[in-house]
C-alpha cells in the first residue's frame, strides 16, 4: 500500500468510486480508496438498484436526471452490462395529503423536464394489468426511470479506476486520521498510515464513525433497511412500484426475480444488518396487498444494508467547518446510488478546478448549526 | 475435458470461479457476487464447500476461506402467503 497519496478516499462504495472516476477522467490518479470489506460491503452492494427523476426538490430532480444519463451510457463506456431497464417508477397515493404532494412534486419535475404523468388507478392498471388499485387514490408514473444492477457498476468502476492508476485497497479498516494545526495529514489504517492532506468521507453508514476520528461530529445516523428477493418469475412487472403509504417499493430484474423493502418506522438507528421475521412479514403482506395473486411465490432471501440519513433527507456535502482538508459526501439515506454519478461528476470539477456548485454550499454541514433546512419528502423503502 | 459444476442452482463451474479469481475476485463473497454462486433456490448450501475448497487450493492455505459467505434467510424458500400469515392461497 501506498505511503502518501493527495487524495484518500474513505469509502469503496459508489460514491467514492465515481468521485475518483471523474477526478481520474480529469487528470488526478494519486489517489487511494481504502474499503473495510469486499467491494459491494455497504449499501453500494445492498441496494435495490432503483433509479429514479421523481424527487420533491429540484436539486435532487437535476441530480438524478445526470445519474440516468450516465447509467445509459455505462455498459458502453465501461465495458460492464449493468442491466438497466429504464420500465418507470409508478408511485401510489392512498390518502388526500400525499395524493396533493404527489400533484405538487409531479408539476416541479415537469417543469424541470422530467416526463411524469398523474395516473388514476385505473390508467395505471394499464401499465401493470396484475396491480391490485383498490383503496389507490392517485398514482405518478415516469416512464423513464429505472432499475439497475448495483454490484457490476462498483466492480466497472473499480476496473476502470485501477487501469487509470487509481490504488483501490479492500479489507483496510481505517483506525486514526491525523489532524495538526486544523489540517488534515494522515490516515492510519490497519494495514499502515497514508499521508495526505486530502480526505473524502464517503463511508455511507459508517460516515459518523470516521468523521469522529478527525473529531467532527456529523448528525447523520445509520439505520437498517431490510431487503427481499424471490424466485425468479416469468417478466410481468415493468416499471418499480412504490406504495407511498408504507415505503413498499418492488420491482422485477433482469433475472426475473421481485425485489424490494418496506419503510420500518419502529427500526431504531443502529449498525446491526441482521434479518428480521418482522420485515419478511410486513413485506409480504404489502406485496400481496398490491399483488394478490402473488401468494405462491417463494421468497428466496433476505438481506439488510444502511440508510445513512440525515435530519432534512439530503446529503452532506462539501468542506468541514474548521478543519482543512476534510471532504464531506454522505448522508444519501437511500439514494446514494441514484445520485453517485452527477455527484462524482460535480465533485471532481470542484475539487479539482475549483468549479463552484450550489450542492456544496447548499449542503454543506454548517446548514444544521444554521437551521435553513429544506426537507426531501421523497425517501422511501 | 468435461464441465465441473460448482453451483447446480446458478450453473456456476470451476472455470467460472477461476474466472472471477484472475479478475481479482479472491475471497468468498466477493466470487459468489462475481458469479452468482450460492443466490439460487438452496442459497449455497449445496456449493459452498466446494468453492471454499478451490479457493484454498487457488490461494494455498485456508485463510481465504475461515470467514465464509453469510447465509441468508428463509432457510427454505418460504411462499409469500405463508410469511404473510395466510396460507390459503398455497394450494393454487
Amino acid at each position: 500500500m501506498k505511503d502518501r497519496a493527495e487524495l484518500v478516499i474513505i469509502g469503496g462504495g459508489v460514491i467514492g468510486l465515481s468521485l475518483a472516476y471523474h477526478l481520474a477522467l480529469m487528470g488526478l490518479h494519486d489517489i487511494v480508496i481504502l474499503e473495510q470489506g469486499y467491494l459491494c460491503f455497504g449499501a453500494s452492494g445492498r441496494n435495490g438498484g432503483g433509479v429514479r427523476q421523481q424527487w420533491s426538490t429540484e436539486d435532487h430532480i437535476r441530480l438524478a436526471q445526470m445519474s440516468v444519463k450516465f447509467y445509459r451510457n455505462f455498459s458502453a463506456a465501461l465495458g460492464l452490462n449493468i442491466w438497466f431497464r429504464q420500465g418507470g417508477y409508478l408511485f401510489l397515493a392512498r390518502d388526500e395529503r400525499s395524493a396533493a404532494a404527489m400533484e405538487k412534486n409531479v408539476k416541479l419535475q415537469n417543469s424541470l423536464g422530467v416526463p411524469t404523468r398523474l395516473l388514476e388507478p385505473s390508467e395505471a392498471r394499464r401499465i401493470v394489468p396484475q396491480l391490485s388499485v383498490e383503496g389507490v387514490k392517485l398514482c405518478a408514473y415516469n416512464p423513464t426511470d429505472g432499475v439497475l444492477f448495483p454490484w457490476p457498476v462498483l466492480w466497472g468502476l473499480a476496473k476502470e479506476n485501477r487501469r487509470m492508476g487509481i490504488d483501490i485497497e479492500t479489507f483496510t479498516r481505517v483506525t486514526a486520521i491525523d489532524v495538526r494545526g486544523g489540517k488534515i495529514v494522515k490516515v492510519v489504517t490497519d494495514r499502515g498510515a497514508i499521508a495526505t492532506n486530502l480526505v473524502v468521507n464517503a463511508a455511507g453508514g459508517w460516515s459518523v464513525q470516521i468523521a469522529r476520528l478527525a473529531g467532527v461530529e456529523l448528525p447523520n445516523k445509520p439505520y437498517r433497511h431490510e431487503i427481499l428477493v424471490s424466485e425468479p418469475l416469468k417478466p410481468f412487472l415493468d416499471p418499480m412500484v412504490a406504495d407511498l403509504s408504507n415505503g413498499t417499493y418492488l420491482s422485477q430484474t433482469m433475472r426475473g426475480e421481485l425485489c424490494g423493502g418496506i419503510s420500518d418506522p419502529e427500526e431504531k438507528s443502529s449498525l446491526d444488518n441482521s434479518s428480521s421475521l418482522r420485515f419478511l412479514r410486513r413485506m409480504s403482506r404489502s406485496m400481496l396487498r398490491l399483488f394478490p395473486h402473488l401468494g405462491p411465490v417463494k421468497v428466496l432471501r433476505q438481506w439488510a444494508g444502511y440508510y445513512d440519513e440525515t435530519p432534512d433527507g439530503n446529503p452532506v456535502l462539501g468542506h468541514t467547518p474548521g478543519l482543512e482538508g476534510f471532504i464531506q459526501m454522505n448522508g444519501f439515506g437511500g439514494h446514494g446510488f441514484m445520485l453517485a454519478p452527477a455527484v462524482g461528476q460535480l465533485a471532481a470539477e470542484w475539487l479539482l478546478r475549483r468549479k463552484e456548485h450550489g450542492i456544496f454550499n447548499t449542503y454543506n454541514l454548517e446548514r444544521f448549526a444554521r437551521g435553513e433546512l429544506k426537507k426531501e419528502d421523497l425517501v422511501i423503502g | 475435458m468435461a464441465k465441473k459444476i460448482v453451483c447446480r442452482c446458478e450453473d456456476v463451474t470451476r472455470e467460472d470461479l477461476q474466472h472471477a479469481f484472475d479478475a481479482g475476485f479472491h475471497d468468498l463473497e466477493s466470487i459468489k457476487r462475481f458469479t452468482g454462486m450460492g443466490t439460487g433456490f438452496c442459497q449455497g448450501k449445496g456449493c459452498l464447500a466446494h468453492a471454499a475448497r478451490f479457493l484454498a487450493e487457488l490461494r494455498g492455505g485456508d485463510e481465504a476461506i475461515r470467514d465464509p459467505i453469510r447465509s441468508r434467510p428463509p432457510w427454505q424458500p418460504t411462499p409469500l402467503c405463508s410469511l404473510a400469515g395466510d396460507d390459503k392461497e398455497e394450494v393454487q
